[in-house]
């Protein structure tokens, strides 16, 4: 049967979303991006909002998301991305406007960027993904690594005394009043996806509609960083990171 | 009105589409300028208070990867902070426009005027093979008319402009004719003159991606070379000077900026003395007017470079010649700026008048 | 005819602004002008200073080392710009705030009562325009004419009711220099 001949049969249970094109992704086996890249294309997809959108691009592993997602891209410098989608917003407010940011991007060299974007209240979305680390160049200690967590730059794991603690920057940015949505989410389990489906897409709503700044952070893995098979990546973090990092809304100003 | 000013009226008129910025003097004027004026109520013309100068220009970069004309201004310590962003403006070939009213460094320095900035926006600042368009303002009206003919240039080449400012043509006030006001460019327009704008995808095209990272060496160096060629085209249109007294000139001064001014003052001086010295005055500082130097260059005794800083400029003075002549400097630093009794000296001990 | 004038005293006095009605009366009267002030922190009760050009040909240098007028109107001022007179020029000075008179005989001096005539005035905050009017008395660069129409183009529309008080302040002023 050909793929045509499937989807004529009305069979199909699963399927990869238009936006998401045939590139070969970049990422590791097991790691949380692909999941996170298919459920932004299949919001955008479902939301008729390709022709709108303008996605803004962090340094980090996501650095090349826009080789995957077929809408228009901007390519942001390490941190900036919140500023950029800040005018690409207020220049053209039809559009739907969101940034995808890493742990490092976002909450270590592009923090003041974030939390003012944020405290303005910039009708934009920002997809957080938290995997503890800095993917990219080689698992070194993120603003976001647990304590006692061992990374190339924290060999002997991350000591409060030295290192600082793990900021988490999500529930700083629920605290601000231009901020309407603010939400923790995963992608390792089923039900999880979902959710964090759901959340992608209110958060896209949210910036449609003017809101104020939504936020979605989605606690992920890093089978490189960490060094684990992908299910052992899974187990760690709803081990470890989820009591740091607990999944759920944090803010929902339609819910208050 | 002030320098300052001008730019933020002209801004206006001319129709930007979004102004980014952080206070720092001598330049926040602009910024105060723009915001008692609610462009957003009359053009929508977007103005916003960054909370750095690496948001500001960061927001630029956003902004003019959609099609729309964006500038930012600052002074010197905050120019240094969005230099990482000016060479990714730089590299996407993004027009936009800088504003840089120079004060004394290095480092935090003084709020007095300076020059300083001169290799800082000729020969980079930033990472990287680019170059910037730099104009330098030498009266108030310029300021004004360097608004437009920047965004002109950054849209014809689609390269960054800055406007190399200091605090004097910032911070003084004369007579200025301002632009006719004209309308913001449509996002019809911006979509036609503009096909690579990061505009949202409509479904006959390809995704628009504005980015600067190229991790193949080979296409990056094809990258390089077509900027590079963009690069000797804009040399060979753009260069812009100004002379005075140059025509019968024995000896030749080259200033530019606020220091012309005070040159020019120099030399009516001297002329009054019977020396024969004529001015050129540089008005794009890259590209050079390095083939009108050159051409001066043969008829003069020596030339005498005059700036408010160590010695910059004549570095691009001394590549122009093609035989050795005399080119002296005089400079002042860290804010103090010469008046034109100090030039006429230091013209007349150099060259032993 | 081209003057060039420089004003200087406390931050605070109402230098700048006084510079700037000037240099809007020249503007009003069809002159070339620049004005180019000390800025900074200066601004906020140090010294300031503010070189004001008065021309009928286009204006070359806005920084100058010496100057046809002064009006000087404290000691550090003095100290600083007596020197800088063109000989034949002239300097004006309020001695209310001068402890040592200026000493040179090659320039036309011309002591100016400003700030006891302002204690009489009804608004104590018009002494830069008493100034101003003497400085017109003396060198009668501009109309008083230009010189309120300059006035009423800086001063913002919600202040146009002190336009009365300052044009009082600026004749009184007109009175003052004994020439």
């Amino acid at each position: 049967m050909t793929k045509e001949e499937i989807k004529q049969a009305g069979t199909v249970v699963a399927c990869k979303p238009r936006l998401l094109n045939d590139n070969t992704m970049h990422y590791c086996p097991g790691c949380s991006h692909g999941v996170v890249h298919k459920l932004v294309a299949e919001v955008i997809e479902e939301m008729g909002a390709e022709h709108i959108a303008i996605a803004i691009a962090p340094v980090g592993c996501a650095v090349m998301a826009y080789n995957y997602i077929d809408v228009d891209w901007i390519e942001a410098a390490h941190g900036r991305a919140p500023a950029i989608a800040t005018a690409v917003k207020r220049l053209n407010p039809s559009r739907l406007v969101f940034t995808y940011q890493g742990d490092g991007d976002l909450a270590a060299i592009g923090t003041a960027e974030t939390i003012h974007a944020a405290n303005r209240g910039e009708n934009i979305a920002i997809i957080f993904i938290n995997n503890g680390i800095y993917g990219m160049t080689g698992g070194q200690m993120a603003p976001t690594t647990l304590e006692g967590m061992v990374t190339s730059t924290t060999p002997y794991g991350r000591r409060v005394d030295l290192n600082g603690y793990p900021l988490n920057i999500t529930d700083l940015m629920a605290r601000l009043p231009g901020t309407c949505y603010v939400t923790r989410q995963s992608v390792h389990t089923a039900p999880a996806v979902k959710k964090t489906k759901k959340a992608i897409r209110q958060a896209f709503e949210n910036s449609m509609a003017g809101k104020g700044t939504s936020v979605v952070e989605v606690v992920s893995t890093c089978v490189s960083g960490w060094k684990m098979t992908p299910e052992k990546a899974n187990e760690w973090m709803a081990e470890h990171m989820l009591e740091k990092y607990p999944l759920g809304d944090l803010k929902n100003v339609d819910n208050e | 009105m002030k320098g300052n000013e001008a730019i933020a009226h002209a801004a206006v008129r001319y129709g930007v589409d979004g102004y980014f910025g952080y206070p720092i003097t001598p330049q926040s004027e602009i910024l105060e300028t723009l915001e008692e004026l609610m462009p957003w109520d009359t053009t929508g013309m977007v103005v916003l208070q960054a909370e750095s100068e690496i948001a500001a220009i960061n927001m630029v970069y956003g902004g003019a990867a959609t099609g729309k004309a964006c500038m930012t201004s600052s002074s010197s310590p905050g120019i240094s902070l969005k230099q990482e962003g000016i060479s990714y403006i730089a590299a996407g070939e993004l027009p936009a426009l800088i504003i840089n009213c120079m004060r004394g460094g290095p480092g935090l320095g003084t709020i007095q005027p300076s020059q300083s900035d001169y290799f800082q926006a000729t020969k980079g600042g930033g990472h990287g093979d680019y170059r910037l368009i730099v104009l330098a303002p030498a009266s108030v009206q310029e300021m004004a008319d360097f608004v437009g003919l920047g965004f002109d240039l950054a849209f014809k080449y689609r390269n960054p402009v800055m406007m190399l400012a200091d605090g004097v043509v910032g911070q003084m006030m004369e007579r200025v004719k301002l632009p006719a006001p004209r309308p913001r460019r449509t996002d019809d327009e911006i979509a036609r003159t503009c096909p690579w704008a990061v505009t949202g995808r409509p479904e006959w095209r390809k995704p628009n991606i504005m980015t600067t990272l190229e991790l193949v060496p080979q296409a990056m160096e094809d990258h390089n070379k077509h900027l590079q060629e963009k690069y000797r085209l804009i040399e060979q249109n753009e260069a812009r000077c100004e002379e005075h007294f140059t025509d019968d000139a024995e000896y030749l001064i080259v200033a530019f900026g606020c220091v012309a001014r005070i040159c020019q003052k120099a030399v009516e001086e001297a002329r009054a003395a019977g020396i024969k010295v004529g001015l050129l005055r540089p008005i794009t500082l890259w590209p050079f007017p390095a083939g009108e130097i050159k051409r001066l260059s043969k008829q003069v005794k020596g030339i005498l470079v005059v700036e408010l800083n160590a010695g910059q400029m004549i570095e691009d003075v001394r590549l122009s010649l093609d035989e050795i002549k005399p080119v002296h400097h005089f400079g002042r630093m860290g804010g103090i700026v010469m008046d034109p009794d100090e030039v006429l000296v230091a013209l007349k001990e150099r060259f032993e008048l | 005819m081209k003057e060039e004038i420089i004003i200087a005293g406390f931050g605070g006095q109402g230098v700048l602004s006084m510079g700037k009605i000037l240099a809007y009366a020249g503007l009003m009267d069809d002159l070339e002008v620049t004005w180019m002030p000390s800025y900074g922190p200066e601004q906020r009760g140090g010294t300031a200073n503010v070189t004001v050009i008065l021309s009928d040909a286009p204006i070359s240098s806005p920084v100058l080392n010496s100057y046809d007028t002064a009006v000087i109107l404290n000691q550090q001022s003095l100290d600083k710009f007596e020197s800088k007179v063109k000989p034949g020029g002239t300097l004006i000075y309020d001695p209310y705030s001068i402890h040592h008179a200026p000493t040179r005989t090659d320039i036309t001096i011309v002591p100016v009562d400003a700030m006891e005539a302002t204690f009489e005035l009804s608004s104590s905050k018009s002494y830069n325009m008493v100034l101003l009017g003497a400085l017109i008395k003396v060198r009668p660069l501009v109309s008083v004419d230009a010189v309120m129409r300059g006035l009423k183009k800086t001063l913002p529309e919600r202040h146009h009711h002190l336009l009365p008080v300052n044009k009082e302040a600026i004749l009184r002023g007109m009175e003052l220099p004994k020439l």
